[in-house]
Order: C-alpha cells, then sequence, then structure tokens
C-alpha cells in the first residue's frame, strides 16, 4: 500500500513538510525533484503535518513534488553478493553493479542486551608494533582514533584494514574527500582485500544527510554478518567528526535547543547508539569499530573527542605520524596481553615508562640542563625506539616486536637499569 | 516524545502503553495541557503513528519491592536482563514485558506477627530468608492509617503472590496482603522514626579514601574525572571491598562492556565478609548508553527506590551510580523534546534541584524498631571535556559530602586511584587521629610547592632541606596514596591495617635524617620506597582477624616491618 502525497507546505534546509495521514515515525518516503527521486524519512509528526528529512537535500523540490510513502523503515541488503561492491549513503550501488533487493534487513535496530554479551578475549593482530605490543586490539572493541586532518589517519586505517586478522571489512566512509575515496579502493585493491570488503561510501559532494545513514548501514550489515554467518566482522568509521558535524547541521535547521558548541544535547546518545554496535556474541561472530575522529582545533576537549573518549574502549592519538603512546590507551588490553607472551607486560610497561623518562630529559636538554650519563643513555634509547617501534612503517608480527624491544633495551641499558623482573631478564635479555 | 488527546482524568507521570502494532511501548505523562498530554516513550518509537492508541495504568512509575531483589540485573524500568535474554534473545526487543519479581519461587515464611495485632505500614508480617539476610514482609508502605491483622499465614512455603495475611482497616474493610507492592520511584521512603547526621565511617577499603577523604555511613559523595581517569575501576573496587550489607550498582549511560564484566565476574567473587559470592549482595541496575534515554533518565530513580527498600530492613546500603552525568544529560535531551527553556549548557533549570532531591535520598535512619539503616550515595561525575565548572558537577558539588576529585595528570602518571590528594575535601570524619592526617596533608602540600619551584630553577637550584620534602610527599604518595587495586592483599586495607600502617608513615614523615646530599637522599627514599611497597604487598592480619581491634601481624609482615626501622635507625640524625 503506497500513499502518495503531492502538497509540499514548507520546505526548511533539507526537511519539508507535507499533510498526510497514517504516517509512521521514522518511515522511509519517495520524493520527486527536478533532478530526479530521492529518499526521504520521517522525522516529526505534528497531528497531521508530518516532516521529512530529503536524503538528496531539498533543492529543486516544488511545492506539488509527489512524496510516496513507502511504509517501511530504512533497510539495507544483506547478502554475500555484498561483498565487494560499494553504496551510497542510501544503501543503492555507487559502482556499476546491479540493485540489490532481496533479504533486506532494517537499520539500527535494539541495542544488545548486557546479559548476553561476553567478556572479550581475543587480540585482533595489526603488525603494528605500537598497537600490537603496547595498546592491543581485541574483539569487538569500539576504538577511535583521534587526530588532526593532514595526520595519516586514512592511511593507517587503510594498513589495519589489509592486515588486521578480519573475516570481513566494512568500511563506512563519511564526507570523505573523492581522491581519499580513490586512495582506499586504490590501496585494497592493491592489497587484494577488496573481495573481503564491503564499503558505505558518502563523498563530501554528497547530501549531507546520507551522511548520517552511513553508520547505521554500516553496523546493520555488520551485526548481521556477525550473528547469521558468524564472521568477525571490522568496520572501520572515517570521519566521524562528519558524522557529528552533520547532526549538528540537521538539529540546528529543526530548531532544536543547542547544548555545547551548537552541537545536540544528544550528541552523546546518538554516538554512543553506533558505538555500542561493537559485540562479540555467544556461539557466533563478533563487531568490532574503529572509527578516525579529527579533533577540530587539536583539542581534545571539543565536544566530539570528548564525547566519544566517554562511550569508547579507549583511543589511539596520531601525533605527528605517530601513535602516541602517551594519549593512547587500549582499555582491554589486559584482557589479552597476558596469554599472548611472558614478557608482553614487563616490554609493554617499562619501555613506556623509560620513554616518558626520555622524554623529560628531552625536555631537560632543550632548557639547557647538564645532561648526565642517564640522560644520555635515555637520549640514545629514545631515538631508536621512535625509529624501530613508533615509526608507522614499521611492520612485524608481535613476537618480533617483543624481540626488537629486547634488542633496543639491550643496546641502550644495563639489564638492571630496566626495571624489568630477574626472571625475565635471565630467559630475554640479548647476548651481545 | 508523543502527545495524546485524553478524555477522562490522569495523573502527572502516569504510566500508559501506547500500542503501536502489536507492540505496547511503555511511557510515561511529562506534561498535561487541558486534554492533550506529552509522554515521553521508555522504547525506541519508530514505527508509532499518529491515531495509536494509549492504555493508561492508573499508577505511576513504580517498582516491585518484595524478597528476590538481590543478585538481579535490572534495565532503568526494573526488567530483569536474564529473563528477558531468555524470552527474546539477543537483542533488547521492543515492548518485551517480563515480571520485576520471579512468580513461581517458593519462599520459605516464618509469621512474626498475630491475629488482632494492630500495624501501619512497613510493620513486619514475618519474614524469608534470602541469601545472607532475614527478609522481612512489610505490611505494604502505601497503605495509611492502622489495621488490624484478622489472618495470618502459617509458617511454609508461598510465592510472593500467595496472601499471607487479611487485615482490616478502620471501616472494617478486608485487605489480603501477599510478599511484595509497589513503589513509585520518584518518591522517597520515609517510614522510620527520624534521620541522623551521618557519623559511622563507611570502610571502602581504600586508604586515600578511608584515611584522608572518609564516607559516612549514610552520607553522600561524588567521583568527577575526565575520560580514562578511572571513575569506572574505582566504583567497581569500591562495589567489591566497601564494608556495608548491599550494594546497589547503576550503570547510567555508561558502556555496556563494563557491566558485562561485573555481571559476569561477581557470581564468581567471594565476598570476604561473608564467604559467599559478592552477588548476592549486589543489586545492578544497568541502564548503557545504547538503551533509551528516557528509561536512563529513571534508572537512577529505580536504583536509589531498592536502596532504600533494603535500608528499611535495617542494612546499610551503598548505592553507586555512575554516570550521574549520562543521568542528566538525559534530562537535558527530555527537556529538549520538550521545548522547555535552556538554562547553562542547556541543561534544564530544574537541574539542580534534581540532583539535590536525588543525593537527599541518601541518610542514616533510626526505623521505628530500634534498628538503624543507612544508604549512602556515591555518584560518579563526567564533566564535558575534564572541566569541572559545568553545571553538573557544581550542582553536585553544592550537595554531597565528600568530593573524590580524579585528576587526568595523575592518571596519565598511572598513579592510581587518581583522587587528587590536594583538590579533593570531605565533611565527614575518618577513624584515624586527624593530628596525624593534618602531617600528611602538610607535607602533599609543601612537596607540591617545591616541586613546582624545582620545575623553574631546576633540581640544582633547590636546598637539600626542601627536596628531603619533595622526597617525603613523594613517599607517601607512592606508598599509601596509591594503591594497587588488582592486588588480592594491597588492594583491600582494612582499617586496623590503614591505622597501623598510616602511624609507621607519620613516624618516617616527622624523621630528621641524615642525609649528606641530594643523590643520597634520593637513593634513600628510593630505597625506603621499595620496602615498603614489598610491606604493602605482605599479608599483615590473618583472613580471619581482619575485624578484629587489636593489632595483629604475620611474621612477614613483622620481619619486613623491622627490616624497614632498622634501616631507617641507621640514617637518623643525632637527637
Amino acid at each position: 500500500m503506497r500513499k502518495v502525497y503531492n502538497k509540499v507546505l514548507n520546505v526548511s534546509g533539507n526537511v519539508v513538510t507535507v499533510r498526510a495521514e497514517g504516517i509512521a515515525y521514522e518511515e522511509l518516503a519517495e520524493i520527486e525533484a527536478s533532478r530526479g527521486t530521492s529518499l526521504a524519512q520521517v522525522i516529526k509528526i505534528d497531528g497531521e503535518l508530518v516532516s521529512l528529512q530529503v536524503f538528496a537535500g531539498s533543492k529543486g523540490i516544488s511545492t506539488d513534488a509527489e512524496v510516496r510513502f513507502l511504509g517501511r523503515p530504512m533497510q539495507v541488503n544483506f547478502s554475500e553478493n555484498m561483498i565487494g561492491r560499494i553504496f551510497n549513503g542510501s544503501g543503492e550501488p555507487r559502482d556499476e553493479g546491479p540493485r540489490l533487493t532481496e533479504n533486506m534487513i532494517e537499520v539500527a535496530g535494539p541495542s544488545v542486551n548486557p546479559a548476553r554479551r561476553i567478556i572479550p578475549s581475543e587480540m585482533i593482530r595489526t603488525n603494528i608494533p605500537m598497537i600490537d605490543i603496547f595498546n592491543s586490539l581485541v574483539k569487538s572493541q569500539k576504538l577511535p582514533i583521534f587526530s588532526v586532518s593532514g595526520e595519516p589517519y586514512n592511511e593507517l586505517l587503510a594498513r589495519i584494514a589489509l592486515q588486521a586478522e578480519a573475516d570481513l571489512i566494512i568500511l563506512g566512509k563519511i564526507g570523505l574527500k573523492y581522491d581519499e575515496y580513490m586512495f582506499f579502493r586504490n590501496r585494497l585493491e592493491a592489497g587484494g582485500a577488496l573481495s573481503r570488503t564491503i564499503f558505505f561510501v558518502h563523498t563530501a559532494a554528497d547530501p549531507i544527510v546520507e551522511s548520517l545513514m552511513v553508520p547505521d548501514l554500516s553496523l546493520a550489515v555488520a551485526e548481521n554478518f556477525a550473528l547469521h554467518e558468524d564472521l568477525d566482522v571490522l568496520v572501520l568509521l572515517s570521519d566521524m567528526t562528519n558524522f557529528a558535524d552533520a547532526l549538528k547541521e540537521i538539529s540546528i535547521t529543526m530548531e532544536k535547543v543547542p547544548s555545547n558548541r551548537g552541537y545536540p544535547g544528544d550528541l552523546y546518545s546518538q554516538l554512543a547508539s553506533r558505538y555500542e554496535k561493537a559485540v562479540d556474541f555467544a556461539d557466533a561472530g563478533s563487531v568490532t569499530v574503529l572509527a578516525a575522529t579529527t579533533m577540530p582545533g587539536d583539542d581534545v576537549t571539543h565536544p566530539i573527542p570528548d564525547n566519544t573518549g566517554y562511550i569508547t574502549e579507549g583511543q589511539f592519538y596520531l601525533h605527528d605520524g605517530y601513535i602516541d603512546p602517551f594519549g593512547s590507551l587500549s582499555r582491554l588490553k589486559q584482557l589479552v596481553n597476558e596469554d599472548s607472551r611472558d614478557d608482553h607486560r614487563a616490554i609493554m610497561d617499562n619501555m613506556i615508562q623509560l620513554y616518558a623518562d626520555f622524554r623529560e630529559t628531552e625536555e631537560k636538554k632543550s632548557m639547557g640542563f647538564r645532561m648526565s650519563e642517564w640522560d644520555k643513555k635515555l637520549l640514545h634509547y629514545g631515538d631508536l625506539f621512535v625509529d624501530q617501534m613508533m615509526d608507522l612503517e614499521v611492520n612485524i608480527p608481535l613476537e618480533e616486536g617483543l624481540d626488537r624491544g629486547w634488542d633496543i633495551l639491550g643496546q641502550c641499558f644495563e639489564p638492571e637499569e630496566t626495571g624489568i623482573k630477574t626472571d625475565l631478564l635471565d630467559k630475554y635479555w640479548p647476548e651481545d | 516524545m508523543i502527545t495524546v488527546d485524553v478524555d477522562g482524568e490522569v495523573i502527572q507521570n502516569e504510566i500508559g502503553y501506547v500500542q503501536a502494532g502489536e507492540e505496547h511501548l511503555k511511557s510515561e505523562i511529562v506534561r498535561i495541557d487541558r486534554n492533550t498530554v506529552f509522554m515521553q516513550v521508555f522504547e525506541d518509537t519508530k514505527g508509532v503513528r499518529v491515531g495509536d492508541e494509549v492504555e493508561f495504568t492508573d499508577r505511576m512509575l513504580s517498582v516491585e519491592l518484595g524478597p528476590g531483589l538481590l543478585s538481579m540485573v535490572y534495565d532503568g524500568l526494573q526488567n530483569p536482563l536474564n529473563e528477558l535474554a531468555e524470552n527474546y534473545g539477543f537483542f533488547m526487543e521492543r515492548g518485551a514485558i517480563v515480571d520485576s519479581l520471579d512468580r513461581s519461587e517458593k519462599w520459605e515464611f516464618t509469621p512474626t506477627a498475630e491475629v488482632g495485632d494492630t500495624v501501619e505500614a512497613a510493620d513486619k508480617l514475618g519474614h524469608v530468608p534470602e541469601g545472607i539476610f532475614e527478609h522481612p514482609i512489610f505490611v505494604p508502605f502505601r497503605m495509611s492509617g492502622e489495621y488490624t491483622v484478622e489472618s495470618i499465614a502459617d509458617p511454609g512455603e508461598y510465592t510472593i503472590e500467595e496472601t499471607i495475611a487479611e487485615v482490616s482497616d478502620e471501616h472494617g474493610q478486608t485487605h489480603e496482603l501477599n510478599m511484595y507492592f509497589r513503589w513509585p520511584v520518584k518518591e522517597a521512603i520515609d517510614l522510620y522514626d527520624q534521620q541522623q547526621v551521618p557519623h559511622e565511617p563507611m570502610i571502602t577499603q581504600t586508604r586515600i579514601i578511608d584515611s584522608f577523604f572518609p564516607v559516612a555511613k549514610g552520607g553522600t559523595y561524588c567521583i568527577p574525572g575526565p575520560f580514562g581517569s578511572g571513575k569506572t575501576v574505582l566504583q567497581q573496587v569500591t562495589s567489591r571491598f566497601a564494608e556495608v550489607d548491599v550494594v546497589v550498582i547503576a550503570a547510567c549511560g555508561e558502556r555496556a562492556g563494563e557491566v558485562v564484566e561485573t555481571i559476569q565476574e561477581f557470581p564468581e567473587l567471594e565476598d570476604p565478609r561473608t564467604g559467599k559470592s559478592l552477588m548476592e549482595r549486589t543489586i545492578i541496575i544497568c541502564n548503557t548508553s545504547s538503551m533509551p534515554v528516557a528509561a536512563r533518565e529513571s534508572s537512577v530513580y529505580t536504583a536509589v527506590t531498592l536502596g532504600e527498600y533494603y535500608r528499611q530492613l535495617g542494612l546499610d546500603v551503598l548505592l553507586l551510580a555512575d554516570s550521574t552525568s549520562r543521568w542528566a544529560q538525559a534530562m537535558r535531551e527530555l527537556s529538549g523534546r520538550l521545548e522547555e527553556i535552556p538554562g547553562e549548557e542547556a541543561f534544564p533549570a530544574y537541574l539542580e534541584s534534581r540532583i539535590a532531591q536525588f543525593y537527599e535520598r541518601a541518610g542514616y535512619v533510626e526505623l521505628g524498631n530500634g534498628e538503624n539503616g543507612s544508604l549512602t550515595i556515591g555518584g560518579t561525575v563526567s564533566p564535558a571535556g575534564g572541566n569541572f565548572e559545568e553545571p553538573v558537577t557544581q550542582s553536585t558539588l553544592k550537595v554531597v559530602g565528600a568530593f573524590h576529585g580524579l585528576s587526568r595528570d595523575r592518571a596519565n602518571q598511572r598513579r592510581y586511584p587518581a583522587i587528587h590528594p590536594l583538590d579533593s575535601w570531605t565533611k565527614y570524619s575518618g577513624m584515624i587521629d586527624d593530628e596525624k592526617i593534618q602531617v600528611g596533608r602538610d607535607i602533599l602540600e609543601k612537596g607540591d610547592e617545591v616541586n613546582q619551584m624545582m620545575k623553574v630553577v631546576g633540581e640544582e637550584g633547590t636546598t637539600l632541606e626542601d627536596y628531603i620534602i619533595y622526597l617525603k610527599s613523594e613517599f607517601l604518595d607512592n606508598v599509601y596514596l596509591q594503591q594497587d587495586s588488582f592486588d588480592n592483599i594491597e588492594g583491600r586495607t582494612s582499617l586496623q591495617r590503614q591505622k597501623y600502617v598510616y602511624g609507621l608513615i607519620v613516624e618516617i614523615l616527622e624523621a630528621d635524617f641524615d642525609l649528606e646530599d641530594k643523590a643520597n637522599a634520593r637513593d634513600f627514599f628510593n630505597r625506603l620506597r621499595q620496602m615498603f611497597t614489598d610491606l604493602n604487598y605482605t599479608r599483615m592480619e590473618p583472613e580471619e582477624e581482619r575485624d578484629s581491634d587489636e593489632i595483629i601481624k604475620t611474621k612477614e609482615f613483622q620481619e619486613q616491618e623491622d627490616e624497614i626501622m632498622s634501616f631507617i635507625e641507621e640514617h637518623l640524625a643525632d637527637a
């Protein structure tokens, strides 16, 4: 049953209002405009006045545009056929392939019952030592990459996508520049990962409303692959700042009261309902979420990174091309780094403490204080650590990374200067 | 938010169910405007249509009170999550309805009231065993006036729905009573004789809290801190080790993963006080960040009402709310939807009074029968950007009795618990001599000054005397304020042990040492720190003697202590 109306009463921003009856909240509709048909979603019903958010934007909508209500909420296809394909923020193909219309699933479904969640316990290896050794990524974790414009966060995401142990990768791209989109495509194609990847792409040129749908589409598909196909799915979202800015734009158009720097009061809930889709299902697959968040003005107290930090299980800071060992934190790492290798935690803790000492020494040096023998050792250590561990080009498995850690310590210090327990020193300390 | 046309009578805060297709969505009236009422829906409103019918229930949002609450995991509306999972699977389906209290479980009832007794609300009719407690069966709190017991059930097994007593009111009308009743969550349970000023310390076994910033039973405290500063870990540790009878955990708008850890670990952990599983003294109210926001607003009220109920049993109850900022944000979202005029940072104007009312529900009370009960409330606050100058933190600070401010700097330096020793405060007095605590505070303050100074003039420009003060403050911080909460011995320090060890530390802080130069002083304190850290990991009193008033020390502890003392002797300056 399709209801058709053709009297648009009000157009404001990307929201149009029509008079209609029997319409359900969050129902979808199609609107004819001069440029073609666009999807729209009901976001407010006031008696007979129904407000719809038009995905393609309200440009060119005439007052007698035809509005066809579809009688269903937002849906997306869920099938094997999606793998390797590219879709836009309405779930329509962006590539040459056919439309997929079978086996449609609803997006933004209910959240998982906390009583049915399980404690995460498996590491996802990425072959990036700053992640694997120092802040291990854990299956079903939700983790943002805090960064600023100009940092290589897309390269980092692409590398994780290529190297991480995941059955399926879903890339949700929000407000991406076209060349960044091409970069991703080419990297994944070259790495042979296209055959296990699904793209949902919204570029900066696409309508803003579609950017809001990208996380929901990506996560709904991921959830279903995890639950019904037992796959471990890695969802990469970039850039969630664009998502939050789109929320702001639409909420202001809707004349909602802004809370902090113009962002809507429910920013936390909106972000949380997406990030919380990360889950490990008992006896089925899992969903892991990694999301790039650019911090406006490199300010971690900005509402977007601030709210994100309260939601996610840690964060990676990308600073000056490195994953910064200080601000970065994986809240779940202690669940997995006990069983990897017996020296994992010792290397992790002690190398970071020594790195912290190195940074202090560096500061002292820049202030012109005299350098002691110990300071010189630290400076040597710091250089090696940055070059051989922190550099994002370093691409080695966890065990090799730990060996390299011992090697660096051996080059710089006497065993007892490291603060590592004696039994580990006996076992791993390199002989010259 | 929906608006409904009604004819007939409705009550503010009344509960109604929206009939959206097959599903019945629980909603609450939040504003009445002639024949139009505004309702907040506790579930996702997807698919609700104009014209859908709403069924009103004639009662406000309430919880079921009776035996069987302990060890349950509920959502913010008291839906039991484990039972939901059994019936509905992985997801929190809309409109799911399950009883809060198990209707089929049988309880061994022992009557204490007799036929002919005159009773009123909150009087006991009998009791049933619930885990480690004897759970009284009350005359429902809502019943006003005096009643005469007409009949009372014989000892035996009953479900909570079976009648266990009949009472008649002054008009001769008979009421059948069973073992549970409802109470509206937004009203405080005030059926006690009088409230006392909180005076008895609540021991958390976290040293910096018990010694420096104690909390009294029936008191209130808040833990504000930026993300990553360890709020949730601190709350988890407190929920494990606090010396109270019942702990209610309200996970309000936070990560689901954290609650999962508690849900799965608590049944496995032994409560050292009772030898039973920790879960048996715990109730978890869990409305995590992705669950509907209206239910999040209610979840803290649900939690505090359950807390008040167990206080009414004459027990010491601790409510841990994590995080009250998410609750405040839920109020903000709902207020925004009602298009109310916003206050600071778009929080509603009534934010402050709501926070005050919430914390006022804590208290140390004298019940009618000579028993006492207490409800202590500890709430975390997640200030935006870690800046304490924001409405929720400020409104909370006005009403609480203790402030445990977490600091990002301390967390970055891995100094846990990251409670800032100079910024935090408490209005309650603890069990350790105030003068001794003041010695510690003075050292910390002076040490901080010296440290600030050293950053400018360098170590070279600092006198040896100042440098030693700085080292003493670092020593106190390292071996006493910081605590490894994951260690079985170090993680929970009994009050006796705190008193004793802190006494040793004060001796060291007040001592005058004979140290040649700074390198020498640093070595000395490093050594001392190492020895004291080892002492902290050594068991002092045997497990069964933890509550003893006497100082009992194990051999290992005594040896380690002797070693420290002789090391100190060697370096004391001549008198």
